[in-house]
C-alpha cells in the first residue's frame, strides 16, 4: 500500500446520504398510494369464485364445447357481470370445458351466483307446458324494470317482436276451458319440468302465472311475480345480457367472507412485518455496517415490488403475500453471497477497497448462477400452474428480477460510495471482521 | 459464526454414509408411509364442502353443531381454530349444492353478523393440481439439469436433482409422519422448496467449481473430498444466515399467519430446513462420489490405453 494518505472523499458520503434519504422520501410519501392500488384477490377482501364447467344445452347435446362457444359464454358472463355492478371481475377459460369466475368485494354473494348461472331462458308456455313462446320473439334488449300500473308493484316488462304474436297466444289461451286459461312463464326451464310441479315447489323456475282471461292485444307484456325493485331490475339486466349458450355446471367454489378475508390479510401481513423486522435486525447484528446498507436495498426491493405488481395489474393473494416476504428470504440471500465474500477477502488479508472488488465480482457469477435456476422453477410453474400457483409464481420472479436490481447493483452502489470515499479503509471491524481473523501476507 | 477453511476441523465428508443412511431410511420410511396410510389429503382433494364460521368471541364445536342443526344440517366434522377459537370449520363429505350452502350462509350471517367462508370442490379439481404440479417439476427437472450441466458439468446436475427430489419428499414424509391436512397451498410451498433447493444447492456447487478449479491434480478420492469440504466449509456462514433469514420469514408466517397460511408455512418450514441439510450433507457427498468414480474409470481406460499402446512394441 501506497505510504500517501489520501483524505477521506466526504462527497460520496454525502451523495451516499441523498440517495438514502431520497429512498426514503419516496417510500413514505408515495407507498400508501401504491399499498391502496393493489388489487386484492378475494381471499383478502372478499368476494367468490366458481370453477363452472360447461356442457352443451339440453336441446343441443351433441353439440362440442369448442373455443367459440367458450368465448361467447365468457362474454355472456361478462355482460351478467355488468349488471351486478362488479369491478374487475376475472374471467378466465381454463382446459377444455371451464370457466373460472372471480368476484372480489360482491356484497350480496347468494343474489351474484344464482344470477350468474341462471341461463336467462324466459320461456311463456301453457298450462301443459306446450311452448307458446320464447325469448327470441322478444325486442332484443327490450326488457325493463317498470312498476304495475294499479298496484305498483314491481315488474319487468318485455316487447314481443311480432305485433300480432302475444294476441294470438292470448286469443288461444282465453278461448280454452276456464281451469287452463293460465299463461306460465319460465326461467330455464328444462325437459321434464311440468307446471303442476313446479308450482307446488317454494323456489321454482316459475316466475308467474298469470290468468288470461281475455285477448291482450298489444306487444307490451308485464310480468309480475314476487319482486323488489333490485331483483326485478336484476332480471331485466340478465334478460337484456342474453342467454347463455350452454349450461353451467358449478365444480368448484370458494366463498370468502369479507370480515375473514381481512382478518387474513391483517395477520399475513403482521407476519411479514415481524419476520422482515427480524430479517432486518439480524442482517445489522451480524453485517454491521454491510447490514445496513442491505437493510435500506431490501426496502428499497419491497417498495419496488409493490410498484411492479400495481404495474402488471396482478392480483395480491395470500400465497402472494407468502411470496413476498419469501422474496424477502431471496434478496437477502444475494447479499448474504456477497457479503460473506467480501468478508472472506478481507480475511486474506485484501485492503477494504480491493476486497469490496473482489468481493462483488466473485459472488456476482454465483447469484446469477442460482438466480437463474430458481427462476426457471418458477417459470414452469406460472406455465403450468392454476390460479393461486399462478399468482405465486408470478411474485416469485417479480421478487428474483427485482432482488437483483436493488440486492446486486443498488448494494453494490451504496456499499461503493463508501468504499470509494476511503471513509472505511483499515476499519474490517465495521464489516464484521476481526482484526486477529485476517491473515497476514 | 466465523469458519476458516484452513483450521476447520469439520469434515462433512467422512460421514457421508450416516448421512445417506438417515435420508434413506427417513425417505423409505416416507414411501411406506405414503403408499401405504397416504397423506390426510384435505378437502381440496376430496369432494365436499367446508363451512368456516367466524364468530365475535370463543365458540364451542357443540354450538356450531346445534346452529347447523337448527336449519337441518349436519356437519361430518367439525373443527375449531383462530387464537381464541373464534373459528368453526364444518366440513360436509360429499358436498353441499348452491341452494344449501346459500341457506347457511345467510343463517349464520344473522347470528354472528358475518359471512361464514363455503367452498365446495370436487376432487378432479385438486387431483389436477397436484398432477400438474408433478408434471411441472419434472419437465423444469429436465431444465435444471440442461442449465446446469451447461454452465457445470452433468454430474452436478444430477446431484442437484438427488437433493431437490430429496427436499421434496421429505416434506411429503412429514406430512405422511403427521397427517396434516393437505391442501391446495400446500402443493404451492412444495414447489417453492423446489426452487429454494436449487438455488441452495447451486451457491455450495459453484464453490466446489471454483475450487477445483484452482486444484493442480484431482486423481483420488481424498483430493476431491478435501476440495469439497473446503468449499463446504467456505460457503458454511452463507449456508447457515440464509437459511436463518428465510426462516425468519416462514417461521412468522406459521406463528403469527392465521390460520390460511398455516399449512403452507409449516411445509416451508421443513422444507426449509431439509433443503439446508440436503445441500450440507446430500449433495455434495453424493456429487464427490459420482466424481471420483468418474474419474477413477478415466483413469482406468488411460492405463489401459497406455498397456496396450505399450505392448505391440513387447511383442
Amino acid at each position: 500500500m501506497a505510504k500517501k494518505r489520501k483524505g477521506v472523499r466526504k462527497s460520496l458520503i454525502a451523495v451516499f446520504f441523498a440517495i438514502v434519504i431520497a429512498i426514503g422520501v419516496m417510500i413514505t410519501v408515495t407507498a400508501e398510494e401504491q399499498v391502496d392500488d393493489i388489487s386484492l384477490g378475494l381471499d383478502l377482501q372478499g368476494g367468490f369464485e366458481v370453477l363452472y364447467e360447461v356442457q352443451p344445452l339440453d336441446e343441443e347435446e351433441d353439440r362440442e364445447i369448442d373455443r367459440e362457444l367458450l368465448t361467447d359464454t365468457v362474454s355472456a358472463l361478462n355482460a351478467r357481470i355488468d349488471v351486478l355492478g362488479v369491478s374487475e371481475p376475472s374471467i378466465n377459460i381454463e382446459g377444455e370445458d371451464r370457466i373460472r369466475v372471480q368476484l372480489a368485494g360482491v356484497d350480496d354473494q347468494e343474489q351474484a351466483r344464482e344470477l350468474l348461472s341462471t341461463q336467462a331462458r324466459l320461456e311463456f308456455r301453457d298450462v301443459n307446458d306446450e311452448l307458446m313462446m320464447d325469448g327470441s320473439d322478444l325486442v332484443e334488449g327490450g326488457a325493463r324494470q317498470n312498476f304495475h300500473g294499479e298496484t305498483n308493484e314491481p315488474i319487468v316488462s318485455v316487447t314481443v317482436d311480432d305485433a300480432t304474436l302475444f294476441e294470438d297466444i292470448t286469443r288461444e289461451i282465453s278461448s280454452r276451458p276456464p281451469e287452463e286459461r293460465q299463461l306460465v312463464i319460465w326461467l330455464d326451464y328444462e325437459e321434464g319440468d311440468s307446471f303442476e310441479e313446479e308450482a307446488m315447489k317454494e323456489d321454482s323456475k316459475i316466475v308467474s302465472a298469470p290468468r288470461v282471461d281475455e285477448v291482450i292485444p298489444s306487444r307490451d307484456v308485464m310480468i309480475s311475480g314476487n319482486f323488489t325493485v333490485e331483483s326485478a331490475s336484476d332480471l331485466a339486466g340478465i334478460l337484456n345480457a342474453g342467454a347463455l349458450p350452454v349450461e353451467l355446471e358449478e365444480l368448484s367454489l370458494n366463498s370468502v367472507g369479507a370480515q375473514l378475508g381481512e382478518r387474513s390479510m391483517e395477520l399475513a401481513v403482521n407476519a411479514g412485518i415481524v419476520g422482515i423486522a427480524l430479517i432486518f435486525a439480524y442482517m445489522l447484528f451480524y453485517y454491521r455496517f454491510m447490514g445496513a446498507v442491505a437493510v435500506v436495498t431490501l426496502s428499497a426491493y419491497i417498495y419496488m415490488v409493490l410498484v411492479i405488481f400495481n404495474w402488471l395489474n396482478a392480483v395480491l393473494t395470500l400465497p402472494g403475500i407468502a411470496a413476498l416476504i419469501l422474496g424477502v428470504g431471496m434478496a437477502v440471500d444475494a447479499n448474504i453471497i456477497t457479503f460473506e465474500r467480501i468478508k472472506d477477502e478481507l480475511r486474506s488479508g485484501r485492503s477494504v477497497m480491493s476486497a469490496f472488488k473482489a468481493g462483488s465480482r466473485r459472488s456476482l457469477s454465483t447469484i446469477l448462477d442460482a438466480n437463474i435456476t430458481t427462476i426457471l422453477a418458477a417459470a414452469v410453474l406460472f406455465y403450468f400452474g392454476t390460479s393461486a400457483v399462478q399468482g405465486f409464481a408470478v411474485m416469485l420472479i417479480v421478487s428474483i428480477l427485482t432482488s437483483f436490481l436493488t440486492a446486486v447493483f443498488g448494494a453494490r452502489l451504496l456499499l461503493g460510495l463508501w468504499v470509494n470515499s476511503r471513509a472505511l479503509n483499515k476499519k474490517p471491524r465495521l464489516f464484521g471482521v476481526k482484526e486477529s481473523d485476517i491473515s497476514e501476507i | 459464526m466465523k469458519f476458516n477453511p484452513e483450521t476447520s476441523k469439520l469434515d462433512f465428508i467422512k460421514h457421508r454414509k450416516k448421512f445417506f443412511a438417515f435420508s434413506g431410511a427417513f425417505l423409505l420410511t416416507g414411501i411406506i408411509l405414503l403408499f401405504t396410510i397416504g397423506l390426510n389429503l384435505g378437502i381440496d382433494f376430496e369432494s365436499g364442502t367446508t363451512v368456516d364460521v367466524l364468530a365475535d368471541e370463543e365458540i364451542t364445536a357443540a354450538e356450531i353443531d346445534q346452529q347447523f342443526a337448527e336449519i337441518g344440517y349436519e356437519p361430518d366434522d367439525i373443527m375449531l381454530a383462530g387464537e381464541n377459537n373464534e373459528i368453526g370449520r364444518a366440513s360436509f363429505i360429499g358436498g353441499l349444492d348452491q341452494e344449501e350452502s346459500l341457506e347457511i350462509q345467510s343463517h349464520f350471517e344473522d347470528i354472528y353478523g358475518s359471512t361464514p367462508n363455503v367452498s365446495t370442490i370436487t376432487p378432479i379439481v385438486g387431483e389436477e393440481l397436484a398432477q400438474n404440479a408433478v408434471i411441472s417439476v419434472l419437465i423444469a427437472t429436465v431444465g435444471i439439469i440442461i442449465y446446469v450441466t451447461f454452465r457445470f458439468e452433468f454430474l452436478y446436475g444430477v446431484a442437484a436433482i438427488v437433493a431437490l427430489f430429496h427436499d421434496a419428499l421429505f416434506i411429503l414424509t412429514v406430512f405422511a409422519v403427521t397427517q396434516m391436512e393437505v391442501n391446495i397451498p400446500f402443493i404451492a410451498a412444495v414447489l417453492t422448496i423446489v426452487g429454494y433447493s436449487i438455488n441452495d444447492t447451486i451457491v455450495t456447487f459453484d464453490r466446489i467449481r471454483e475450487n477445483m478449479r484452482l486444484e493442480k491434480v484431482v486423481n483420488t478420492f481424498e483430493d476431491i473430498s478435501r476440495v469439497v469440504n473446503k468449499s463446504l466449509v467456505q460457503t458454511l456462514a452463507r449456508s447457515i444466515n440464509t437459511v436463518l433469514t428465510v426462516v425468519f420469514a416462514a417461521g412468522a408466517l406459521l406463528l403469527l399467519g392465521g390460520e390460511g397460511l398455516r399449512v403452507f408455512s409449516f411445509a416451508l418450514v421443513v422444507g426449509l430446513v431439509a433443503g439446508t441439510y440436503s445441500s450440507l450433507f446430500i449433495a455434495a457427498q453424493l456429487w464427490a462420489v459420482l466424481k471420483s468414480k468418474q474419474i477413477a474409470r478415466r483413469l482406468r481406460r488411460e492405463e489401459l490405453k497406455a498397456k496396450e499402446e505399450a505392448e505391440p512394441e513387447n511383442a
